[in-house]
């Protein structure tokens, strides 16, 4: 049964964690591990791609219990694209940990509960029972907490305050709204859940638990107005902690949101309309508030905001064109803002800070780095033909088609701030004279590194940024790619017969 | 700490009696309330009894490695027997595989009873990981 493979994924990542828990003191050897086991985590993602790809959607039943009963695991083209994507960041950011993290903060289970991490993520994204969904958040929050808070900084508890009150807020409401879902339905399989949703008479109840959805996903995905534990929390913890947070965390908020309203809550015009009106003002209040911060990892985190407007946007156009503008942008996104944040880690080591103001003269002291370090930002901006740029093209074709031109103006405005802001940090941090700054005498500057240290900086932004790349110039791969995915979202039949073994 | 030397007594003897008890949980789990996190709690109930009485040196002496050890240990039971369907049988991930005669006492033996005994030395280890480092900081 060559279906076992969906699960090859979660196998191999438990089996990383527990095998780095019990090297719990050798920090040189589980520096090695993790990033062997992370290019094998790539091979076999890579590897359930390929098959989702040629074969099509696959199911699993745990304990060979049949849906609706038991807890279906499901690879259909967005989870394993999904997977794949998670693998490639993972990857690059262990590397980037092993060079970037101190020793104190390895010594307390950094790899280990790294690996627990993705085992949430791809767990949350393999799954087809909204209640094991939960389970993974779960397992993804409690990892993320540790390592938020490792090494345990004034700072970085203030922030991880923030993180954990809002998250386990977002965690209570998502599970309530379970509660209500399994009171309207008895069944938690999302298939199943489909099908019994789309009987129910009563459409008030229905769309109220959307909304209980809407606002747990909401705050783990940082939509407008619920985004404020982001911004206050993202730049505290290690660089390599928060390239993970940055690219993945928020993304797997808008995969849930994904998956819930085009398989359970489907065509529904009021939750639709309220999607909108939340991604544009996710747009506009996200690009703003990027505008007037100083620290660069704010700056990101303000961005990371903004740009989930595009996705939620996408899905609240709903149609097949807007999906598949929304999914290109979630691929992109994942590599470019993960990068992004190893950035800000490179420019941290090269010049002891990261505030904007006393940043300056990169460029001309390291141009090559420099060179480097354009790709991921300007790729941000989609200056064609970098990656952001394709995306857009969809979105703003379905906004025009779709008729909502305000929704077309917002995504226009947050392009197009976006372009200001970073346009305003490669000026200040690259171009700008650099001031002198005090030395800091213990500080580990790039430049007193020796040259594996320095691969393990530089090695994972260039290999992210090869990725960035390809999207850009490869875009027709990833352009029919998401248009298979949006297909597969958008007439879900295929998903609902393939877990619920409809299929003659 | 000032303790009793009835509490100390006593504790020697709670000990095994106190373990024994949890073992005994853990096995009728699979019909009956019991199963490997209960198991586990009152295991761990005895040794921190034990540290109580006896001081925390004391009881580290009686577990001959740190107890964090008990976690990945505990995980690696419970991973493999959820794997053991997968890589024996060919079955999905979890299956209960399950013996055809009954063992004397404990009944049929199955895949989940490992499971069991993997999360028992999770919440052994964790609990106690817990506590005593809260009681050597205090």
């Amino acid at each position: 049964m060559t279906q076992q493979i969906i699960l090859y994924p979660l196998f191999l990542q438990i089996a990383i964690g527990v095998i780095l828990l019990f090297a719990w003191y050798r920090i040189g050897f589980q520096k090695i591990f993790s990033i062997f086991g992370s290019i094998l985590s790539v091979g076999l993602a890579g590897w359930l791609f390929y098959y989702i790809w040629t074969s099509g959607t696959q199911t699993i039943q745990a304990g060979n219990w049949e849906a609706p009963f038991g807890i279906t695991f499901v690879a259909d083209t967005l989870s394993a694209t999904l997977v794949l994507l998670t693998a490639i960041s993972g990857l690059a950011v262990s590397v980037f940990s092993a060079g970037s993290v101190l020793r104190d903060r390895l010594r307390f289970g950094y790899f280990p509960i790294f690996h627990f991490l993705l085992l949430g993520l791809n767990g949350a994204f393999l799954t087809g029972d909204i209640f094991n969904l939960y389970v993974w958040f779960e397992i993804i929050i409690i990892s993320s907490f540790v390592l938020i808070t490792i090494g345990g900084e004034k700072a970085q508890l203030e922030g991880a305050v923030k993180y954990f009150t809002l998250n386990i807020l977002a965690s209570m409401i998502f599970l309530t709204a379970i509660a209500v879902l399994y009171g309207l339905t008895g069944s938690l399989n999302m298939a199943d859940l489909a099908g019994k949703i789309a009987e129910i008479e009563n459409r008030g109840l229905v769309e109220i638990t959307g909304i209980l959805f809407l606002i747990g996903f909401g705050i783990k995905a940082g939509v407008f107005p619920l985004y404020f534990w982001l911004p206050a929390s993202y730049h505290t913890p290690p660089f390599a902690v928060s390239a993970i947070f940055g690219g993945l965390l928020t993304k797997v908020g808008v995969y849930a949101l994904l998956r819930v309203f085009t398989l359970i809550f489907v065509g529904d015009p009021f939750l639709d309309k309220i999607l909108m009106v939340i991604a544009i003002l996710t747009l506009v209040s996200g690009g703003i508030g990027a505008l007037v911060q100083n620290n660069i990892r704010k700056v990101f985190s303000y961005l990371i905001i903004c740009h989930i407007g595009y996705m939620i946007a996408g899905l609240g156009m709903f149609t097949e064109v807007a999906i598949a503008g929304a999914v290109f942008y979630l691929i992109h996104d994942i590599i470019v803002k993960t990068n992004l944040f190893m950035l800000s880690g490179v420019v941290y080591r090269l010049k002891g800070t990261n505030s904007m103001r006393d940043l300056g003269g990169i460029y001309a002291k390291w141009p090559r780095i420099s060179l480097l370090l354009f790709i991921p930002l300007f790729s941000l901006v989609g200056i064609p033909p970098l990656s952001g740029f394709w995306p857009k093209i969809n979105l703003i074709k379905a906004g025009f088609s779709g008729g909502s031109y305000i929704t077309v103006g917002a995504i226009i405005f947050a392009s197009f701030i976006t372009l200001v802001i970073i346009a305003k940090l490669w000026a200040e941090v690259f171009w700008k004279d650099g001031k002198e700054l005090p030395f800091r005498k213990n500080f580990g500057y790039f430049s007193k590194m020796k040259t594996y240290k320095r691969l393990q900086f530089l090695a994972p932004v260039a290999l992210l940024s090869i990725i960035s790349l390809y999207i850009g110039f490869g875009a027709e791969h990833i352009q029919e790619l998401s248009a298979r995915i949006a297909d597969e979202l958008m007439n879900n039949q295929g998903y609902i017969d393939t877990v619920l073994n409809l299929k003659k | 700490m000032r303790t009793t030397i009835i509490l100390k007594t006593a504790s020697n003897y709670l000990l095994p009696v106190l373990l024994l008890f949890s073992i005994f949980i853990l096995l009728r789990g699979h019909y009956l309330p019991g199963g490997g996190f209960v198991g586990g709690l009152i295991a761990s109930i005895a040794f921190i009894l034990h540290s109580f009485a006896n001081g925390l040196k004391k009881t580290k002496d009686i577990l001959l490695m740190h107890p964090g050890f008990l976690i990945p240990f505990g995980l690696s039971i419970s991973f493999l027997s959820g794997l053991a369907p997968v890589a024996l049988f060919d079955l999905p991930f979890m299956t209960g595989l399950w013996s055809h005669d009954p063992v004397a006492i404990l009944g049929n033996i199955g895949s989940a009873l490992f499971f069991d005994i993997g999360v028992y030395f999770v919440v052994v280890g964790v609990t106690l990981t817990i506590i005593f480092t809260i009681s050597e900081s205090a």
